[in-house]
């Protein structure tokens, strides 16, 4: 029997083999996102696997923020093996050239690092003969963005370098972390030391190669007391393997959510679709149920119809996909690490055409339930509709939701970096996709209400085939309008964290920022800045410092304690200040600021709300600091809500004026710049004359911010595209399987004497109506969307890009006008007899 | 002889807005092997209603439909449906030929359902049997409509069935191809020894049968028997 009904299924899908092709197309997109994302994830483990070694250049490597201690230095001689220092900071670079400056992480190398890998440079000598001619790689973007060419000289400190070469890639970096602080490599024993001076932060590191098989794991959990004592942290290949493998993964495995969002849709299209289909082929079914078909039969034949269209799109999909995997890398090139070769992943094939025929047959099952409902008599009266029995359809049906949840939250907590993001994901989906059905099925109710009498006969019909009996509404508004939420949701997302930028750097706040001042420069940067006629906007000390004990306990008891949660609010260097008044930007939560210390009694401190938590202490408790190796103790006064998003400097601590004040520190000095010759001169000045001091312009911090959101804006979208796509399918398909009803009216009108344009009308004002409706729910969703993300994961304040949207808006409803005209094609030209024979 | 089809006080009732409508309301009459009987009566009468009960095709609200010796009440959907597809063939007014398939397939169904072997040459004797055996593998759309009910007609003879009922068969054709179309109806009955159920408006079509069952607003009124002119 299974013969014949595979058999009879293929039969039976003759005449319409190229609309269910369009109905499984739908689905191929959300197949190719997954097979391509879970592909590309298995080349990267493979790759991160296969070149572990290099993602750390070394077999181990030692760090520290200060240099290491005379016990570290025994350590580091007994290890042995092949050792190779490096030592990096915050600087600005000076270009003679031009006359500019940019703040930078100068990296100062011995030879022999990387051991693993290598530095690509262009030209690729340059990669090793910087070192010995007291030349600098200087990170590719920045050298295009300064206009920097090899042999140029750049300054860092006092100490001047010829430009050997563009950096390219390199150990441990990738292009997203240097588009934050581009790098710049220079020979460790020709770098200005006097930048290293006390207050200012810097980074020591030792990376060892070992020629024999030492365990180097092992080595570290031997040291690791030592070590941690002495603030050194290490690093191996493992750790260093198992720390992009973790955050890699939850990369991919994010945007395989994003990609199983468009499977989600296609499943939809295609149940929309299947529905439809079953409806056309009632008369079909009740006569296979006169001539003795049972129900488990009939619906096997349209079980099995789906069950290939699910592996037709699977098929379909994952060529696509492994097509696609070759695009992956480049789209998240900026992210990675190592390179990552491109190869055919079966089991993510395997994976990725399972869950493409799993979903689309869950969500099949729904309208081909109907089947069994269809009773032979509908081959005796023609206009007879499937009816459910006794309520068994309906908890079948419910059933059915329940499952499909079940399976989208499974995968989803499966696929998520946490179970709760999983969960948060599919609530998300399942609001996003409810508030859509709701705001489509209120667009039907109004449509179905009885328009004015002065509206035009072509609007009228043209609104009324969006409600009339199965229709496709619902799922238009669906697929279209969840793809412009997706993509909208981004557009505001990017905009309220740049204008929450664009924002710091307007209303008479400070733009520019210099800092590792030292006390003695503070007056004369003040006078530079002033006789430039520019404003002193800030002027504030800044002292490094860690906690060595909270509420009386050490630091280290602290640490060692398997009960206590030590968190990075005690691990951390801070930096902070004395004042006597609080700033703009603080508000006090609890207790009362006292502003200045008589010496009598503890110092009074302020402390920041969130780090207060942190460290679970409140008013009255004390907190001990070391600074530069002494130890000065205050007793928390105040707590204090900070702004972070003021453009200003903010404080996790804050001591009273006159306790610190002869602590060593750095000055911070703040002004503002109305044009970028203005700052690009003030920083060129400031710098040449004190090249320890470091300045930043607010408004290369926007593009930078800039630069990064738009790459990661791009991988999203490149993401959300696949919905978008999807439901520019789904639409099609929709028109599609209603098109023979478009034709019946079509003739219809003509034959009443209704002329092209008309009917051209009547379906121009159908897609107009649909795609406003779907674009304006969606962006309309996306604001509520954007909102949450603003308020509650940026807290940030919103921002509305008003034209982005009316765009996208505007590109949503021509694309959907395009698409339904372009399946409506030649509907007006059927000829009526040839529509009248036509059974299906 | 034998009895094919027994109604014994069948009444159907539709659930309509608040109250119920009574479609058909305690009829009964039976028929032997080899009878042939027409259902003549207004539109709205309950033919139709009455020829999907006798069926199977529906369940009656109360009385009982006993065809081949089965209770068809008792039967749960799918064994009614085992009992037509073994039983009874139809044709319908307006064909009903599954589009997507050839004239010899659209025959080959009910035998298929069987997993009968033969079913194919079976198929193809019947259509060169109805005149159509250089049209078999055409599609329905490409068939005039007398054309289709003749493959109609041979699908509803391939499984040899006990009883064929015909709602309308020439309802939708022209009267010669009307005529056509019933002569080749009572000589495929003739040969085959089924019992024939006709359910027509054209009181000259059931005056070709032996009886003829009038209904009046879902009621039987006094039957006619009549001297079958097909002969």
């Amino acid at each position: 029997m299974l013969k014949w009904l595979i058999t009879f299924s293929w039969r039976d899908s003759r005449g319409s083999r190229a609309k269910l092709l369009l109905f499984v197309t739908s689905m191929v997109l959300g197949v190719a996102a997954l097979v391509s994302i879970n592909s590309f994830g298995d080349n990267l483990k493979r790759a991160i696997d296969a070149e572990s070694k290099t993602l750390l250049g070394a077999d181990l490597s030692f760090e520290s923020g200060k240099p290491f201690s005379d016990s570290i230095e025994s350590i580091i001689d007994s290890l042995g093996g092949t050792q190779s220092r490096r030592t990096s900071f915050s600087s600005m670079a000076y270009f003679p050239k031009s006359n500019t400056t940019r703040l930078a992480t100068i990296r100062g190398h011995e030879p022999g690092f990387p051991f693993y890998g290598t530095i690509e440079s262009d030209p690729p000598e340059a990669a090793s003969t910087y070192l010995s001619d007291n030349g600098a790689l200087i990170d590719a973007t920045l050298m295009a963005q300064y206009d920097i060419a090899v042999g140029d000289s750049v300054r860092i400190g006092t100490k001047s370098y010829t430009v050997s070469g563009k950096l390219i890639q390199t150990p441990r970096e990738t292009a997203a972390i240097m588009l934050f602080s581009p790098r710049i490599y220079i020979p460790l024993v020709a770098m200005d030391t006097t930048l290293l001076s006390a207050g200012s932060r810097a980074d020591y590191e030792v990376y060892f190669q070992f020629a024999d098989e030492r365990d180097a794991d092992e080595l570290v959990e031997v040291l690791s007391d030592t070590l941690r004592a002495q603030e050194v942290r290490t690093d191996t290949v493992e750790e260093e393997r198992a720390n992009w493998d973790r955050s890699l993964t939850n990369l991919y495995r994010f945007l395989g959510l994003v990609g199983f969002m468009s499977l989600l849709l296609g499943s939809l299209g295609v149940a929309s679709s299947i529905h439809v289909y079953i409806r056309q082929r009632i008369q079909t079914v009740a006569v296979l149920r006169v001539y003795g078909a049972s129900s488990y039969q009939t619906f096997a034949i349209y079980l099995i119809q789906a069950t290939g269209m699910g592996l037709l799109g699977a098929v379909l999909g994952s060529v696509i996909g492994v097509g696609l995997q070759s695009v992956v890398p480049v789209v998240l090139g900026d992210f990675l690490p190592v390179h990552v070769d491109f190869r055919v992943s079966w089991s993510s094939v395997f994976m990725g055409s399972a869950m493409g025929v799993g979903v689309t047959l869950l969500f099949a099952l729904l309208p081909l339930l109907e089947v069994r409902n269809i009773p032979p008599l509908a081959a005796l009266r023609s206009d007879f509709a499937p009816e459910e029995k006794d309520g068994r359809g309906k908890k079948e049906k419910w059933v059915l939701l329940g499952i499909m949840a079940l399976f989208v939250t499974a995968f989803a907590i499966i696929q998520a970096p946490t179970i709760l993001i999983g969960l948060g994901y599919s609530a998300a989906v399942a609001a996003v996709f409810a508030l859509l059905a709701l705001a489509a099925t209120t667009v039907m109710r109004v449509l179905a209400a009885k328009p004015p009498s002065n509206v035009s006969y072509v609007v009228k019909q043209g609104m009324a085939n969006l409600h009339r009996p199965h229709n496709q509404t619902l799922m238009m508004m669906l697929a279209l309008g969840f793809g412009t939420f997706l993509v909208s949701t981004m557009i505001i997302s990017e905009s309220t964290l740049l204008g929450q930028l664009s924002l710091a750097s307007t209303e008479g706040k400070p733009n520019l920022v210099f800092y590792d001042v030292q006390p003695s420069q503070v007056d004369s940067v003040i006078s530079m800045i002033e006789t430039a006629n520019l404003p002193v906007l800030d002027e504030v000390a800044m002292i490094s410092m860690r906690l060595s004990s909270v509420k009386g306990k050490s630091i280290e008891s602290l640490r060692e304690d398997t009960t206590f949660n030590f968190s990075w609010a005690h691990r951390r260097e801070y930096r902070s200040t004395y004042r006597d008044v609080l700033a703009e930007s603080e508000v006090v939560v609890e207790g009362s600021f006292e502003g200045t210390y008589s010496g009598s009694c503890l110092i009074p401190l302020s402390v920041e709300h969130d780090v207060a938590q942190q460290l679970d202490v409140t008013i009255g408790d004390s907190l001990s600091f070391n600074i530069q190796g002494v130890d000065i103790s205050g007793r928390i006064t105040s707590i204090r809500e900070v702004d972070w998003r003021r453009m200003q400097t903010n404080f996790f601590f804050v001591f009273a004026d006159g306790a610190i004040n002869d602590a060593p520190a750095f000055h911070v000095v703040m002004s503002r710049t109305e044009t970028t010759e203005e700052s690009a001169l003030i920083q060129a000045g400031v710098v040449r004359t004190y090249p320890n001091i470091s300045s930043i312009d607010i408004s290369v911090v926007l593009t930078i911010f800039e630069a990064i959101f738009s790459k990661i804006s791009f991988v999203v979208q490149f993401m959300a595209l696949f919905s978008i796509i999807t439901g520019l399918l789904v639409l099609s398909g929709a028109v599609m399987i209603s098109r023979f009803q478009r034709i019946e009216e079509s003739v219809l009108l003509k034959t009443l004497g209704a002329s092209r344009k008309i009917v051209l009308q009547i379906m121009t004002t159908e897609y107009l109506v649909l795609g406003v409706a779907a674009a304006v729910t969606g962006v309309g969703l996306s604001l509520i969307a954007g909102w949450g993300v603003s308020r509650f994961v940026f807290e940030a304040d919103f921002v509305v890009p008003f034209y982005s949207l009316l765009i996208l808006t505007a590109s949503v409803v021509g694309l959907t006008i395009a698409v339904g005209q372009l399946n409506s094609r030649g509907i007006y030209d059927k000829e009526a007899l040839e529509v009248l024979r036509k059974e299906t | 002889m034998d009895k094919v089809l027994e109604i014994i006080d069948l009444t159907r009732t539709y659930k309509s807005g608040h109250g119920a409508l009574t479609v058909l309301d305690s009829v009964s009459f039976e028929l032997m092997r080899g009878d042939t009987v027409s259902i003549v009566g207004p539109s709205g009468s309950g033919k139709t209603t009455l020829l999907g009960l006798s069926a199977g095709l529906d369940a009656p609200s109360s009385g009982k439909v006993l065809l081949c010796g089965y209770d068809m009440g008792a039967l749960s959907e799918d064994q009614r449906a085992a009992v037509r597809n073994k039983h009874v063939g139809f044709v319908f007014q307006s064909f009903r030929l599954i589009p997507t398939l050839t004239a010899l397939e659209n025959v080959t169904v009910p035998a298929e359902l069987q997993g009968r072997k033969d079913a194919t040459d079976e198929a193809r004797a019947l259509l060169v049997e109805v005149g159509l055996g250089e049209r078999t593998d055409h599609y329905p759309a490409q068939l005039s409509g007398g054309e289709q009910q003749r493959v109609a007609m041979a699908r509803a003879f391939i499984n040899k069935p006990d009883i064929l009922f015909a709602d309308e068969p020439t309802g939708n054709l022209d009267v010669d191809t009307g005529d056509h179309i019933v002569n080749l109806l009572f000589k495929l009955n003739e040969t085959a020894g089924t019992t024939l159920v006709l359910v027509t408006h054209n009181l000259e079509l059931a005056a070709k049968t032996e009886r003829i069952i009038r209904l009046k607003r879902g009621q039987l009124v006094p039957e006619l028997n009549v001297i079958p002119t097909h002969a």
